[in-house]
């Protein structure tokens, strides 16, 4: 299958950036600074993150589509505002994950933002379980482009006068060069940031505007270091069709109100999980000094028994150090269990910590 | 000191008497990008040519060491366990990895020369 690019590629390429495959997409892993000053500038001022793999789904309808959602996603999207976005995942009936996601209540519908590796799945299972009664556009002709880090509200406003005004996590059409930009307050970093949702033709240019207000453009490879310092999960590393919602520890993003009632896809694994625990559970993990536990590295006991499996570990920049994610059993997961991670044959000490790794930084009561 | 030789897997090699001081060229630092961990071999333990003889660590992955000649370590550089971003910015110099007292000095003569490698790196990296 040919690769594909997105409509920054060009600009990626005059960039200076090193590309890998992602996803069935060309994109950067870095530019000419490196993942550890891209991720370091990100924090301090402001980046820029080609998103465009990423799936835009609106599908449109009135009370009738938000009817058939809440048989789907475990939200409370009757009670959800206009223009307020929710994280949320799309699972089979054992409450596997297929999918997590960003979905914003529109106008016209809802617009859900999937990740690129499941976009077209996503499609077909939402298709079968809609059926033809709501039109539904996953939306190749626009490019998505994040701007995080403290000084993108100053910059993206100096472009789209009024982004200001948004809380964390909601979003609004604004217009701006003759055309109608869908912006949300929200990103992957743990920084205060946007997503916009541009036209393809417009994209380019528009990301210059940015790098000429300040912003530089920011790689996958820091995407991956900051999303991992602010604690947030990667499909198909802390997410898949094997773990739940509770196992994954992100009850957080479960409406209360649905816990209660069910009535979703998976709701009866959930419920069940809610009361009997999860057997094991997602948390932070710190190894001791400066050894790198990658995804996959095994955890054991002090009893030389297995008891759990790294899904993400990294070096962290603004951490100093290294940091983990990983699956632990029951028993283990309290906050400064000691654990051992087996690295290159020998066993290495390691805490189970709090997340996140690093403060988030979000901008809430603008308003 | 002798002429900067070097390896198929980027590792720079240079002998005064019959001690070798190694580490990782330049050309592998730029592939690495920023290294974040490195483990040495111990002091005293032997080493075989082509063997694995410490790890460093990127932002990106792991990849092992590798020492050109075979010998017995008689020194490690501690400095860049404690900051391993001297790595790239010195890797020909500061931030060797390891000294050997080694065996056999014609294990010297199948690594390459500067240009050698150069072109051998050239034409690897694309």
């Amino acid at each position: 299958m040919e690769i594909k690019k997105t409509s920054l590629n060009k600009l990626h390429q005059s960039n200076n950036a090193k590309f890998v495959e992602f996803a069935g997409y060309e994109m950067p892993i870095q530019y000419s600074k490196g993942i550890i000053e891209e991720h370091k500038f990100t924090r301090s001022s402001s980046g820029i993150f080609d998103v465009s793999h990423m799936g835009q789904l609106f599908i449109y309808g009135d009370e009738s589509l938000t009817e058939e959602l809440e048989k789907i996603f475990p939200l409370d999207l009757k009670n959800l505002k206009q223009n307020c976005s929710k994280y949320s995942f799309l699972m089979n009936e054992d409450a596997g994950i297929y999918d997590d996601l960003i979905i914003t209540k529109i106008e016209e519908g809802y617009l859900i933002i999937l990740n690129a590796a499941c976009k077209d799945k996503d499609f077909d299972i939402l298709s079968n379980l809609l059926g033809s009664k709501f039109r539904m556009n996953l939306d190749n002709n626009r490019s998505l482009i994040a701007i995080q880090g403290p000084k993108s509200v100053e910059i993206l406003n100096s472009i789209i006068n009024g982004v200001d005004q948004l809380n964390f996590m909601t979003g609004n059409w604004f217009d701006s060069d003759n055309q109608k930009l869908f912006v949300t307050r929200s990103g992957y970093t743990g920084e205060d940031g946007f997503e916009i949702s541009i036209s393809n033709d417009k994209a380019e240019q528009f990301v210059e505007n940015l790098i000429e207000k300040g912003a530089q453009l920011i790689g996958l490879g820091a995407r991956d270091t900051l999303r991992l310092e602010a604690g947030l999960c990667l499909y198909g590393h802390e997410l898949d069709i094997n773990k739940t919602p509770i196992e994954a520890n992100l009850r957080w993003a479960i409406s209360k109100s649905r816990l209660s009632n069910g009535g979703f896809i998976g709701s009866k694994k959930i419920m069940n999980q809610m009361q009997d625990g999860a057997s094991q559970i997602r948390v932070g993990i710190k190894p001791e000094g400066r050894l790198i536990a990658r995804e996959k590295t095994k955890i054991f006991n002090d009893k030389d028994k297995q008891i759990g499996e790294i899904t993400s570990g990294t070096f962290g920049p603004s951490v100093n150090g290294p940091i983990a994610m990983g699956y632990v059993d029951k028993e283990f997961s309290k906050v400064d269990t000691k654990i051992l991670l087996e690295v290159r044959g020998k066993k290495h000490p390691a805490n189970v910590c709090a997340l996140p790794f690093y403060k988030k930084n979000y901008v809430k009561g603008v308003n | 000191m002798s002429e900067v030789k070097f390896s198929k897997e980027h590792e720079w090699i240079t002998l005064e008497g019959d001690v070798a001081t190694i580490g990782i060229t330049k050309h592998a630092t730029e592939m690495l990008g920023d290294i974040v961990f490195a483990e040495l071999p111990e002091k005293g333990s032997n080493v075989e040519k082509d063997g694995t003889a410490g790890v460093v660590e990127s932002t990106k992955a792991a990849s092992d060491v590798y020492t050109p000649v075979s010998g017995e370590v008689v020194d490690t550089n501690q400095s860049i366990v404690d900051d391993p971003a001297k790595i790239n910015e010195d890797p020909e110099g500061s931030a060797w990895f390891f000294k050997l007292k080694i065996k056999d000095s014609s294990e010297l003569d199948t690594l390459m020369n500067k240009e050698d490698y150069d072109k051998f790196a050239k034409e690897t990296s694309n």
